[in-house]
């Protein structure tokens, strides 16, 4: 049985050389074959030819050459030929993944600097409001007032593993608009309706866009 | 950080953006057309069905879902072009590349040359696979696709990704022992 393990074992490693010599695979299937590779001359043996196929593919095709400039000028002169589209403005998504590509890797790392400041400092505050001694009495939890604008808003944190795309039909779907954002924590404020919602029809809509799998996390606010 | 670059182009082109076209194009088109230019085996079908693919790009960039990396989505595209174009091809031209294709293997003083070079003669068998077998070493090794691209690209299952490439690299060894050159493997 244990043979019979290693043999498929090896066999799986030996399909994954070319990948591994491609530099193509997974964190987790790199680190098996590179396991199996110190253990195995022959397999060892069989990457070196992974390699030289590797070589041998690249060479072949660098040397075919590149398009003329014909195909350009034929691509354009259909396209010209499409007709107009009509220019729409660029989604929340894209404007924040093209606002992070445009930023260098020391201005991210500022800025992710700057994120983890803000949040030791909302730590804190969060600390010293928990310890200050309460007063009788009821209070309420809601935030206070102050953010001025019409309508019913929310605040969203969108699920890590949502695109863009999911991202900007959710909004599109359900009419909302980004009115500000993302604070820290990644969230943003978003219009939910163009006039105050009762409290029991805001919180039937908290539910429903909870269970989307677009929304991380999603609580009203002013 | 070109992947997500790529997809913002995308989404200008969906917009009607011509210069992110322009843009996409510089980036991709040489090696969609080697990708095309190895399957169709000719440059001048290769050039006109690379223009092919991008007006495609342009026409569907609204509808790329972003589930895969833009190059995955173009080369599904140029597979599709060239396999329709060799669909099309009238059967003699295929007869006089079949023929070509015989005589590249044939030993003469330039294969009697490549068994003294292993490089070229790879090479040289590397052109002699057939359509199917160049098509997956080529993502593999030139294009830098992953088991999982390959099989979007190709629309093939995980696992006979594998086991085509695994055939393909034996049919490799077996061209190369014909002309001289014995690899040890498989």
């Amino acid at each position: 049985m244990t043979s019979e393990h290693n043999a498929a074992e090896a066999g799986d490693i030996d399909e994954l050389l070319p990948w591994y010599a491609a530099g193509t695979l997974s964190r987790r299937d790199a680190e098996r074959v590179e396991a199996a590779l110190a253990r195995d001359p022959e397999l060892a043996r069989r990457f070196a030819l992974a390699r030289e196929e590797l070589a041998a593919t690249i060479h072949l095709n660098e040397t075919l050459g590149a398009p003329s400039a014909r195909a350009m000028q034929d691509l354009f002169a259909k396209i010209d030929a499409e007709p107009r589209r009509q220019r729409a403005s660029l989604g929340i998504g894209t404007r924040i993944a093209e606002f992070l590509g445009g930023l260098t890797p020391r201005t991210l790392a500022y800025a992710s600097a700057a994120a983890v400041i803000a949040i030791v400092l909302q730590a804190g505050l969060i600390g010293v409001m928990v310890d200050r001694p309460t007063t009788s009495g009821y209070e309420t939890a809601s935030a206070p007032t102050g953010a001025p604008g019409v309508g019913a808003f929310t605040i969203i944190r969108f699920a890590p593993q949502a695109t863009m795309d999911d991202i900007n039909k959710f909004l599109e779907m359900n009419h909302f608009n980004v009115v500000a954002g993302p604070s820290g924590g990644g969230l943003y404020k978003v219009r939910v309706a163009e006039n105050p919602l009762p409290s029991a029809d805001l919180g039937a809509l908290m539910q429903k866009l909870q269970k989307d799998k677009v929304v991380g996390f999603v609580a009203p606010t002013r | 950080m070109q992947t997500s670059s790529d997809d913002v182009l995308i989404a200008r082109i969906a917009s009607g953006d011509r210069l992110a076209m322009q843009v996409l194009f510089a980036r991709h088109h040489v090696r969609v057309y080697r990708f095309v230019l190895r399957l169709v085996r000719n440059e001048a079908t290769a050039e006109d069905l690379i223009s092919e693919v991008f007006l495609d790009v342009w026409r569907q960039a609204g509808k790329f879902e972003g589930r895969s990396a833009v190059s995955t989505w173009m080369l599904s595209i140029a597979r599709f072009k060239a396999l329709s174009a060799l669909r099309r091809k009238p059967e003699q031209e295929l007869d006089d590349e079949t023929a070509a294709a015989i005589e590249d293997q044939a030993d003469d003083p330039e294969v009697t040359l490549a068994k003294k070079d292993k490089g070229a003669a790879l090479r040289q068998c590397l052109t002699a696979l057939s359509a199917e077998h160049r098509e997956v070493v080529d993502l593999v090794y030139y294009h830098e696709k992953s088991v999982e691209e390959v099989a979007r690209i190709v629309g093939i299952p995980e696992a006979t990704v594998k086991t085509r490439m695994f055939y393909a690299r034996k049919k490799l060894s077996e061209l190369l022992k014909e002309q001289g050159i014995d690899r040890g493997w498989p």
